[in-house]
C-alpha cells in the first residue's frame, strides 16, 4: 500500500509541475525598467495591492507574480533559482531551509525586528493563525466548536452528518499543511485524535486553503481543519455561510516569509520590495499585520534552525507514515 | 657667574618611557592573554552545545524491525538559536553510508561509541565547526554503526569574539593609562627630590657654605655628601684667599710706608740740586707704587665682596661726611677744600665697606685733577634711586674716550702727568654693578668732570 501511495504522490507531484501555475500576472507590463519576478504561495488577489502599492513608487519597474503551491514552489525555486528574483511563501520551514541551503541574499540593515527575521536573510511581514472554518449550515441547531476537543466530539457524535464532509490540507502535497501538521503534533496529542477522527469520517484533502473554502462555501464540506484564518476572512466577508474558529486550546500561526533569491539580477529593486513588504502596514490587508512579541497572544512559530528538524528525510517519512496511518484508513 | 651643565639625555624622560613602554608591553600582553583565553572559552561554548545536540539525535537513532529510525527531537536544533542566526548543516551517516541531511558533510568513520569529534571546515563557502560522534546499534541478526555530524557557522561566535576583543582592548587601554599615569607620578616624585635639593642649594645665602643637613633619600645620599665636602673645601679656599689679601696689603704697604719715610728724611738732608731731583723722583715712583698696590688690593677685595654681597642698611650720608672727614687733611694738603651737599638722610640697604671704597676713589680722583684752590663738591641725595656725585672743577673727560674710561687699568690721555694706576673707576664701576646700580661720567658745562654714582 505505501507504495502505492507514493505513486499516487509522484503522479500528483508531477501533474502540478505539468501545468505551469495556479496564477500568473504581470503587473505594470508596459514599463521599459527591471522586471521583478515573484514566486508566492500566497493569491494574487490579496496581494495586488501590495504590489501595486510598490510600482506606485517605483514606476519604472513592472513585477511578474507566479502563483504556486508551497512544496512546488520549494521544488521550484530549488532546481531553477535564477529564474526568481523574490520568492514569498507561507511554509516557514521550507523557506528557512532555503535560506539555510544559501539560496538567499542576506540583506543589511532592513527595518522589522530581530525575531521576525533569520540570518539576514528571511523576512517575516504577515502572521497568520490556522483556523478551523465550518459552514454554519452543517451546525444548525448544535453548539459550534471552540477546542479540537469540542470538534473531536462534535464530529464524534454525528459521524453521519459529517462522513466525506470533512476536509484539511494533504500534507504531502502541501508544504503549510505540513508545517501546521507537525507544529500541532508538537504541541499536543489532540492532533493525532483528530487526524483518526477525521480519518474515520472519510476525510478529504486539499492542496491549497483556496479550494477549501471554494467547497466549504458551495456545502460540499461542513468543516476544514487547519485552513488559514486570512485566506477564509477574505472570503467570509458578505458569505455569512462560514464562520472562522480559531481555537481557544492552542492556536498554530505561522509567519509569511519573503526572501531574496541569492544571485538575482536586479539586488537592488528586489531588496526595495522585501523591504517594501516590511514596511506596508495597512496595505497588507486582509493579510494581518506582524505584531510586535509582547502583543502576541498566542506562540507564534519561531524562526529558527529546529524548523529543519521534521524536514530531514526520515523524520519527514515517519511523520507521514503516521499521518497516513490515522488518516487514510481503507 | 654659572655656565649651563652641559646636558645629555633627561632622568625625567627616560623613566617615564621605560615605565611607559613597559605598561605598553603590559598591556598588549592582557590584550592578547584575555582574548585567547576568552576565545577558547566562547569556542568551547559553542562546542558543548554541538555535542550536547548530536547526542540528542544520536539518542533518538533506533532500530525498528531491522530499519533504522532517526526521529530527531525538535530541541536538538533548537538549542543551536543563536543571536545571529548560524545555519546549521547535518548529515546521518549509517555505515558511511549518507542516509539523510547534508552531503556536504563527510563521514570521519572508526571512532568509539559517543566521543564527539570536533573540527573547522568550510561547507558552502562558510567557515563551520563540526562536530561528529557515532554509536553503534546492534539489532536481531545486525549490528550497524550509525554516525551523525552536526555542523555550524561561526557569526555568532565571531561577534562575541568582537565584543570579547573589544572588551579586552578597553582592558588593555584601561590598564595602560592608569599605569602610565601612575609611572608619571612616580617619576615626578623621584625628581621632586632632586629639584627640592636645587632649591635649598639656590636659596642658599652667598656666604653659606655650610654642609646640607636635611634628611634625603638614600640614593642622593652620595651627591649630597659629595656636594658638602666639595662646600667645605671651597670654604676653606675662600677664606684662605681672603687672608692672603690681607696679609699681602699688609705686606706690600708697610715696607713701602718705611721706604718713603726714609726717602723724605734722606731729601732733607741732601743738598745737591741733581740729587734732591732723584730722590723726589723716587718718592713720586713709591707713592704710584704704594697707591697702586692699595688699589689692586682694594679691588681683589670689592671683586670678592661684590661675588658675595651683604646688604645692610645704611645711612650714605653718614658713611660720606665721615669720608671727607678723613679725606680733609690731604684735601688740604693740596689747598682744596670738600664740601658735602645735598640730602640730611639717605637710608640705603647696601655693603658699607664697597660703597665707603667706590666713594673714596672718587673723591680721590677729583682731588688729583682739581686745580690748586677750587672746590671739590660731594653730593648725596635720594631720588628715585641714591646718588652720590663727586664735582670738581679740573679739566674734565676727554669726551672721544668717556666710555671706555671704566675698563680695568685705562687712564685718560690728559692724565700723564698724574699719579694713578687707572682702577679707580673700575673700582667705582664694580661697586655699581655689584649694588644693580650704575656709574655716570660727565663734563660740567663750564669746567670739570661729574662723576655720578647711582645706586
Amino acid at each position: 500500500m505505501r507504495y502505492l501511495v507514493a505513486l499516487i504522490v509522484t503522479l500528483l507531484a508531477s501533474a502540478c509541475m505539468a501545468e505551469e501555475w495556479e496564477d500568473q500576472r504581470v503587473f505594470n507590463a508596459a514599463a521599459d525598467g527591471p522586471r521583478l519576478r515573484i514566486i508566492s504561495s500566497t493569491d494574487t488577489a490579496l496581494f495586488a495591492p501590495l504590489i501595486e502599492g510598490f510600482l506606485t513608487q517605483n514606476p519604472d519597474v513592472s513585477v511578474e507574480y507566479l502563483v504556486t503551491g508551497t512544496a512546488d514552489l520549494n521544488a521550484r525555486v530549488r532546481s531553477a533559482p535564477e529564474a526568481f528574483d523574490v520568492v514569498i511563501s507561507s511554509a516557514m520551514d521550507l523557506q528557512l531551509k532555503l535560506a539555510n541551503d544559501g539560496f538567499a541574499m542576506p540583506l543589511e540593515n532592513m527595518p522589522g525586528s530581530d525575531w521576525a527575521q533569520w540570518h539576514d536573510s528571511l523576512f517575516a511581514f504577515t502572521q497568520e493563525p490556522a483556523a478551523i472554518v465550518i459552514n454554519r449550515a452543517a451546525f444548525a441547531g448544535y453548539p459550534v466548536p471552540q477546542t479540537r476537543q469540542e470538534l473531536i466530539e462534535a464530529l464524534r457524535a454525528r459521524p453521519e452528518a459529517f462522513r466525506g464532509k470533512v476536509g484539511t490540507y494533504d500534507i504531502r502535497q502541501s508544504g503549510l499543511g505540513y508545517l501546521f501538521a507537525t507544529q500541532d503534533a508538537r504541541a499536543s496529542e489532540t492532533f493525532w485524535r483528530l487526524m483518526e477522527v477525521m480519518g474515520g469520517l472519510d476525510l478529504r484533502l486539499y492542496c491549497c486553503s483556496g479550494d477549501m473554502i471554494d467547497d466549504l462555501t458551495s456545502g460540499s464540506i461542513a468543516v476544514a481543519y487547519n485552513v488559514l484564518g486570512s485566506y477564509a476572512t477574505a472570503r467570509v466577508e458578505g458569505k455569512e455561510a462560514l464562520e472562522v474558529i480559531l481555537p481557544s486550546d492552542f492556536q498554530t500561526t505561522m509567519m509569511r516569509t519573503a526572501m531574496v533569491v541569492k544571485n538575482t539580477q536586479y539586488p537592488a529593486v528586489a531588496e526595495a520590495f522585501v523591504r517594501h513588504l516590511i514596511v506596508a502596514g495597512p496595505e497588507l490587508a486582509p493579510l494581518p499585520l506582524l505584531t510586535s512579541q509582547q502583543e502576541q497572544e498566542t506562540a507564534v512559530i519561531t524562526l529558527e534552525p529546529a524548523l529543519l528538524t521534521y524536514l530531514d528525510t526520515l523524520k519527514r517519512r515517519k511523520f507521514l507514515t503516521a499521518w497516513e496511518d490515522a488518516v487514510i484508513q481503507k | 657667574m654659572s655656565a649651563s651643565p652641559a646636558v645629555s639625555g633627561s632622568l625625567r624622560n627616560r623613566l617615564v618611557l621605560t615605565l611607559i613602554g613597559g605598561a605598553a608591553i603590559l598591556a598588549l600582553l592582557l590584550f592578547f592573554t584575555v582574548r585567547s583565553y576568552a576565545a577558547r572559552v566562547a569556542q568551547q561554548g559553542q562546542d558543548n552545545i554541538l555535542g550536547a545536540s548530536v547526542t540528542s539525535i544520536l539518542d533518538a537513532v533506533a532500530l525498528r524491525d531491522g530499519e533504522l529510525e532517526v526521529d530527531i527531537p525538535y530541541a536538538a536544533f533548537s538549542m543551536l538559536s543563536t543571536p545571529s542566526d548560524d545555519r546549521v548543516f547535518y548529515a546521518i551517516f549509517q555505515d558511511g553510508e549518507l542516509l539523510s541531511g547534508y552531503d556536504d558533510l563527510s563521514a570521519t568513520n572508526g571512532r568509539p561509541n559517543g566521543e564527539w569529534v570536533f573540527q573547522s571546515g568550510e561547507v558552502r563557502g562558510e567557515t563551520i565547526r563540526q562536530v561528529s560522534a557515532s554509536r553503534t546499534l546492534v539489532g536481531l541478526g545486525t549490528r550497524t554503526e550509525v554516525e551523525v555530524a552536526l555542523g555550524q557557522t561561526q557569526d555568532a561566535l565571531a561577534e562575541t569574539l568582537r565584543q570579547i576583543s573589544r572588551n579586552a582592548a578597553y582592558l588593555g587601554i584601561g590598564f595602560f593609562t592608569l599605569v602610565a599615569g601612575l609611572s608619571f607620578w612616580a617619576t615626578s616624585a623621584t625628581i621632586g627630590q632632586l629639584n627640592k635639593l636645587t632649591t635649598s642649594v639656590t636659596r642658599r645665602g652667598p656666604q653659606d657654605l655650610s654642609p646640607f643637613r636635611k634628611p634625603v633619600p638614600r640614593e642622593m645620599a652620595p651627591l649630597v655628601s659629595s656636594l658638602n665636602s666639595l662646600m667645605g673645601r671651597l670654604d676653606q679656599s675662600l677664606s684662605q684667599s681672603e687672608d692672603f689679601i690681607a696679609e699681602a696689603a699688609h705686606r706690600v704697604r708697610t715696607p713701602l710706608a718705611t721706604v718713603r719715610s726714609y726717602a723724605d728724611a734722606t731729601l732733607q738732608r741732601v743738598e745737591k740740586e741733581e740729587n734732591r731731583e732723584a730722590l723726589r723722583s723716587m718718592v713720586r715712583a713709591i707713592d704710584e707704587s704704594s697707591r697702586a698696590a692699595g688699589q689692586l688690593l682694594d679691588h681683589a677685595m670689592i671683586t670678592f665682596r661684590a661675588d658675595h654681597l651683604e646688604r645692610e642698611e645704611i645711612d650714605l650720608v653718614a658713611l660720606v661726611r665721615d669720608l671727607v672727614q678723613r679725606l680733609t687733611p690731604i684735601a688740604e694738603m693740596k689747598d682744596l677744600s670738600l664740601t658735602l651737599v645735598g640730602d640730611p638722610v639717605v637710608i640705603y640697604s647696601g655693603d658699607p665697606i664697597l660703597i665707603q671704597n667706590a666713594v673714596r676713589n672718587m673723591v680721590d680722583n677729583a682731588l688729583k685733577y682739581a686745580p690748586a684752590e677750587s672746590v671739590v663738591e660731594i653730593e648725596v641725595s635720594q631720588g628715585t634711586q641714591a646718588q652720590i656725585s663727586v664735582r670738581d672743577q679740573g679739566p674734565g673727560f676727554p669726551p672721544s674716550e668717556i666710555d671706555t674710561l671704566t675698563r680695568r687699568f685705562e687712564r685718560g690721555k690728559n692724565a700723564a702727568g698724574t699719579i694713578g694706576s687707572g682702577l679707580g673707576l673700575t673700582i667705582v664701576q664694580d661697586v655699581a654693578k655689584a649694588h644693580g646700580g650704575d656709574l655716570i661720567l660727565t663734563n660740567r658745562k663750564g669746567k670739570g668732570a661729574c662723576v655720578t654714582l647711582s645706586l
